[in-house]
């Protein structure tokens, strides 16, 4: 309505602010903008395309025309890490996506009515946590066939515990205040409460958990990779990059090295922001 | 009957807890006639805020029950009503303010999209539309319509209440419920805002029921007031009558437990003997019995009826009718 929006979005500024205090998390946030600048404009970075095989110039150590040397097809390590980030951000993001998504509407339906429908709910729940996470991404992908969409699919359902339990907690408390009852007073639909009134005050917890959860996704998507059951050759994953060139690994050390260095610097700057938004999140640290 | 807005009947709200079986509502009955403002006075734990969700049909169910009665808005049965169609009466024919405006604002959304919110509900209108009515609203409220953007936590207790205020009336409804609008205010404040809400009773031509423990409140701004014990009415008329020809023994001993600043000042507060019956067992006879210093046999035995002790002023007391006790219970206070 007014042009005065300099204070809308009073809480998230706040958060903001808090944020920007914390040097760990900003260092985060960098790095993952950086990959993100790199995924997107691959095709202008990278000095190779990521299928171009020289096999004259196969398993060649990291020097100045290839900054982190060749694999055992002659393939440029640097430029398949950077078309690589296409993909492991592409799963790491869907994958949370469609946990956060599915969890998220399962656990404040089960929040919301509470009762036999909560039970229901989160009885599934309880049945689909005794299952190990990477097991069950395991048995998905087998079950699905391998492949980008399948390891996304596998990654995501996984998660979707953590994350049904995750928003069923934070919508329980928001559901008690006076605001929903006086919401319903006025003839709100049920599920325009759910989606405009309580979802917005619930949200703090479940931004936090996805952040970090995209760390774990990645990790998975390149587990996955790792045993084959990911994203197939000749498209750069991480994880398959790991896989492939773990045979080679006592005498071209290098072949592992990047892209092993590189999901851990990604996961670890993930986890760093991660952490950063939860203690900026939190009203309690305010000062 | 025409003027009749709402007439409550007999209506039993339970809740269950522990298995054990709380009597929140017994048998009230209450009239709100077109443009009146009715006053619901009452101590803590009578049963008047579950009585202003029975008429909007919010008792959360589990635990709470509405067992029987019948709650006539407009001639038309409420208990009756599916929730669909109660969603189209809520904010719409029927709103209510709640206690405390820090909590009854949704912290996320701007208070205009808020006002906007039960507009865009209830009426057939654009965004844009809601959106100017809305500032109208803000504007009627004493707000200026500059803040439509701000947020809760922008707002004062008082400004949000205005706020609140606002939502309720945004779509003209015929009844509004105030359950205790002023109580989590100052009393500056508390004053600004009751004169605030009886202007615009008038101006909107509303009937209002207001639920406040308060007498003082209620003297101000109602025409009739109910004294609420235990889930029943128990007296109710017209403010003069109620205040000036005060009938039921429980209201008296309200009526005296008032600190008076003129005149002798007694060393100690009066106050009425005992507590409030145990909602889950309630004595069989009238409700008051334990505490009541007139009580004879009949009292602890038989429920007493509503007896009308002048035209409009009803009192639910064996005192009453047709032993007509010429008592003067004046002079026990």
């Amino acid at each position: 309505m007014s042009k005065d929006s300099k204070r809308k979005r009073g809480q998230f500024k706040e958060a903001w602010i808090r944020l920007k205090r914390n040097k760990a998390a900003m260092f985060g946030l960098f790095v993952i903008i950086m990959l993100f600048i790199m995924a997107v404009f691959a095709p202008f970075i990278s000095p190779y395309g990521y299928d171009e095989q020289h096999l004259k110039m196969a398993n060649l150590l990291p020097s100045w025309r290839h900054l982190m040397g060749t694999d055992n097809f002659g393939r440029d390590i640097f430029s398949r890490i950077i078309y690589g980030s296409r993909v492991s951000l592409q799963v790491g993001f869907i994958a949370v996506g469609i946990g956060v998504l599915i969890g998220g509407t399962l656990g404040s339906i089960s929040a919301y009515y509470g009762g036999i429908v909560d039970n229901v709910i989160m009885r599934f729940i309880d049945t689909l946590l005794a299952i190990p996470g990477t097991l069950l991404a395991i048995s998905i992908a087998a079950a699905l066939g391998p492949g980008l969409t399948n390891a996304m699919i596998a990654v995501g359902v996984g998660t979707v515990p953590t994350y049904a339990r995750v928003v069923r907690a934070s919508v329980l408390t928001v559901k008690e205040q006076e605001f929903i009852e006086a919401a319903r007073c006025i003839g709100v639909k049920d599920y325009k409460i759910i989606v405009k009134h309580i979802l917005p005050n619930a949200m703090a917890p479940l931004i936090v958990q996805a952040t970090l959860g995209v760390a774990g996704a990645i990790l998975s998507a390149a587990a996955l990779s790792f045993i084959g059951l990911g994203i197939q050759p000749p498209t750069p994953e991480w994880g398959a990059m790991l896989s492939a060139g773990r045979v080679y690994i006592r005498d071209y050390w290098h072949i592992v090295t990047f892209p092993g260095v590189t999901i851990m610097v990604t996961i670890f700057s993930l986890n760093l922001f991660g952490d950063g938004l939860r203690d900026a999140l939190d009203p309690r640290l305010k000062r | 009957m025409n003027d009749v807005l709402l007439n409550i009947e007999d209506l039993v709200v339970s809740y269950t807890s522990d298995n054990k079986k709380v009597n929140a509502v017994n048998g009230m009955n209450i009239v709100v006639k077109k443009g009146e403002t009715v006053g619901l006075v009452g101590e803590t734990g009578a049963g008047k805020t579950t009585t202003a969700k029975a008429i909007l049909k919010l008792i959360p169910n589990p635990p709470g029950v509405i067992e029987r009665g019948k709650i006539y808005f407009s001639g038309e049965d409420l208990i009756k009503k599916r929730e669909s169609e109660m969603r189209k009466i809520r904010g719409n024919k029927i709103s209510m303010i709640f206690q405390d405006p820090m909590t009854s604002l949704n912290p996320v959304i701007t208070i205009g999209e808020q006002i906007a919110e039960v507009i865009r509900l209830h009426q057939k209108v654009s965004k844009a539309k809601a959106g100017i009515i809305a500032c109208e609203m803000l504007e009627r409220v004493g707000i200026p319509k500059v803040r439509y953007d701000e947020y809760p936590h922008q707002f004062s207790g008082g400004m949000k209440q205005r706020v609140v205020i606002a939502i309720a009336l945004a779509c003209n409804p015929q009844l509004l419920i105030a359950d205790e609008p002023t109580t989590a205010l100052d009393v500056t404040i508390q004053a600004q805002i009751l004169e605030l809400m009886h202007k615009l009773k008038i101006d909107f031509n509303t009937s209002m029921i207001m639920i406040s423990h308060d007498l003082g409140v209620v003297a101000e701004i109602c025409d009739k007031v109910a004294i609420v014990y235990a889930g029943q009415v128990v007296e109710f008329g017209t403010v003069k009558d109620v205040y000036k020809n005060t009938a039921h023994p429980y209201t008296k001993g309200l009526f005296s437990a008032i600190p008076k600043i003129e005149g002798d000042r007694p060393k100690r507060l009066f106050y009425i003997p005992g507590l409030m019956p145990d909602p889950t067992n309630i004595p069989v006879g009238c409700p008051f019995s334990p505490r009541c210093s007139f009580k004879f046999s009949t009292c602890e035995k038989e429920a007493p009826k509503d007896i009308y002790v002048d035209e409009n002023h009803l009192v639910r007391c064996h005192l009453y009718g047709e032993k007509e006790r010429e008592l003067d219970l004046c002079q026990f206070y």
